[in-house]
């Protein structure tokens, strides 16, 4: 068995610009799936997902009612808005490239999945 | 208990302009609010205006209004709020009137609400001990000084109150924070008090929650293909955030229309574009969402709660735009094998040949959209594509160096390696950057001024 997951299987997320940095937001579809989070998603594990944009001081923010945390990314988007020269100028679909990465397979993953996707 | 019912149809400019009126058919609002301004907007704005002194407002707006005519008439309670006044509120005013009166509708109450624009006062602010300071780099402005464009303070839900209060049916702001859209029929309503510091957080925690639109209601939400059986958006419906005077919250959108609106759609524009949760700063209240909680208690019907409130901050935040060069794109489809590779080289021979001209750019990036450029490093590897978008992008003060960067970019068709196309239209042009300037002014400095006049005396 696969000793891996992916975040997208446990949580869903959306992500803005912050001046020249960004926010991703990743909600849990669970409790189990939440607490799970607050282990494996660390800020550090964040950056280095996304080393090659360079941020800077990532913060972590918890939002338990909805089993969210929230991300600052200060820096990542080359200048913010209307400077960067990414086609990601904004950074709207880093939220799914966040979604893509690999965590270690808990033990209970069945109850971090939603009722709705489980077949 | 009263509540009350504030739509959203627009969250920036060049949103659905069908939304408006197809809200209106079926939201049974008390308020339409549409939010227009991003950050650079007003810079934008303040260029039309230099050119022309009856522009500088969202020209979207007036062929809004047209086509609310009818609703306008049908529903007598209808009211809107607008922040499409943008750098010039009096003459957003002037054409919707115009626009009103041709419509037989020459009572109808519009007001104008500015004060936000600081550009005519800036030297004096300045004078005062204003640093304006940029909050990110810690820069001081007379480091851009000449070439600021345009400077406005996100005004609160004040004005926007003061022109209810005046009867306005129509109420077109320039800056204000979008929330306070929201904000302001809420208080206006319900005669908060103005240190009612949890009724503004739960008003503005709705207005944070509609302010993008549909994004609140299916658009953009991560789990768009739930496994295979992907949300119908074609009729999306747009946000109506209920309000009640105890500050009930419920998200919820018209009947019979497509998307959804779930507990996982609301979170996620929840926590859209928000710093600390804890403190979400707007004029009017430092809003906590962090407790917010969320709860399904009907189809398509989302009840919020748990927002807490604390006082304003008191500086407002301000909106500065400064001229800072120019910008170029251009694209070339490479295929076939190794198209990655390719299309790398392909842009780096661009490059070396714009270098060989003589031509230094101050900034370049090359990228090779289908090879996962989007999110640099940030997806898992896939099998390589037959084609990609080569994207190569600069920025430089000068706009003759720019111009000649966007000329080496048919050339590689015939002078480059085979498998290159998808050059066809004309050659792509600069554009000028606005860069942004993010800083505060104390809330003492700026008053939003409120000119309220029924349609007919305003043309």
């Amino acid at each position: 068995m696969n000793n891996t997951i992916c975040l997208k299987e446990i949580a869903h997320a959306r992500s803005g610009d912050k001046g020249t940095g960004a926010n991703v937001g990743v909600i849990a579809y669970t409790a189990a799936g939440y607490a799970f989070l607050e282990q494996e998603l660390t800020p550090e594990r964040l950056t280095e997902h996304l080393h090659e944009l360079k941020p800077q001081g990532v913060q972590r923010y918890p939002l338990p009612g909805i089993r969210a945390y929230n991300f600052v990314l200060p820096g990542i988007l080359d200048g913010g808005a209307s400077r960067s020269l990414r086609i990601d100028s904004q950074g709207k679909v880093l939220a799914l490239a966040v979604l893509e990465m690999q965590l270690p397979r808990p033990e209970n993953l069945a109850q971090m999945q939603p009722k709705s996707h489980q077949s | 208990m009263t509540s009350i019912r504030v739509g959203n149809a627009a969250g920036f400019w060049g949103d659905n302009l069908d939304a408006p009126r197809l809200l209106c058919e079926s939201g049974q609002l008390d308020y339409l609010t549409l939010e227009y301004l991003a950050e650079l907007t007003l810079s934008i704005l303040a260029h039309l205006k230099s050119r022309d002194h009856n522009a500088g407002f969202v020209s979207d707006f007036p062929t809004v209004v047209e086509s609310l005519i009818p609703q306008l008439r049908a529903q007598p309670n209808l009211k809107i709020v607008t922040n499409a006044g943008g750098m010039h509120p009096s003459a957003c005013a002037v054409a919707v009137s115009t626009i009103l009166q041709k419509g037989g509708m020459k009572d109808v109450r519009v007001a104008a609400v500015a004060g936000d624009d600081l550009l005519p006062q800036l030297d004096t602010y300045l004078d005062a001990g204003e640093p304006f300071q940029n909050l990110e780099t810690g820069g001081a402005l007379d480091q851009i000084r000449p070439q600021i464009a345009s400077a406005n303070a996100y005004l609160g839900a004040a004005g926007i109150v003061e022109a209810l209060r005046q009867e306005a049916r129509i109420v077109v702001t320039g800056r204000v924070a979008d929330a306070s859209l929201t904000v302001g029929p809420a208080v206006h309503e319900f005669g908060w008090e103005w240190t009612d510091w949890n009724s503004l957080a739960a008003a503005t925690v709705a207005g944070h929650l509609i302010e993008c639109g549909a994004q609140a209601t299916g658009g953009m939400f991560s789990d768009w293909d739930r496994h295979g059986a992907p949300l119908a958006l074609a009729n999306v419906g747009y946000p109506i955030a209920e309000i009640s005077d105890g500050g009930d919250v419920v998200i919820t959108k018209p009947s019979g229309t497509e998307g959804e609106v779930t507990v996982a759609t609301v979170a996620e524009q929840l926590v859209y574009e928000i710093g600390d949760p804890a403190h979400y700063l707007t004029p009017d209240v430092d809003a906590d969402f962090s407790q917010v909680t969320l709860k399904q208690i009907g189809e398509d019907r989302v009840a919020v709660a748990g927002a807490q409130g604390g006082p304003a901050p008191e500086n407002f935040k301000v909106s500065l735009a400064y001229r800072d060069g120019y910008m170029a794109t251009g694209s070339l489809v490479i295929c076939g094998r190794g198209a990655i590779a390719k299309a790398r080289a392909c842009g780096q021979m661009i490059l070396d040949r714009v270098a060989r001209a003589g031509v230094h750019l101050q900034r370049t990036n090359i990228e090779t959209l289908g090879g996962g450029d989007s999110v640099p490093g940030g997806w898992p590897d896939r099998p390589e594509p037959w084609e990609v978008v080569l994207r190569v992008t600069a920025h430089d003060p000068s706009k003759p160096n720019l111009e000649r960067f966007l000329r080496e970019f048919a050339p590689l068709v015939t002078a480059g390696p085979p498998g290159v196309t998808g050059y066809t239209g004309p050659r792509p042009k600069p554009y000028p950057v606005m860069a942004y300037w993010p800083t505060l002014i104390a809330q003492t400095r700026v008053t939003p001024q409120v000119e309220v006049r029924a349609a007919g005396d305003w043309t």
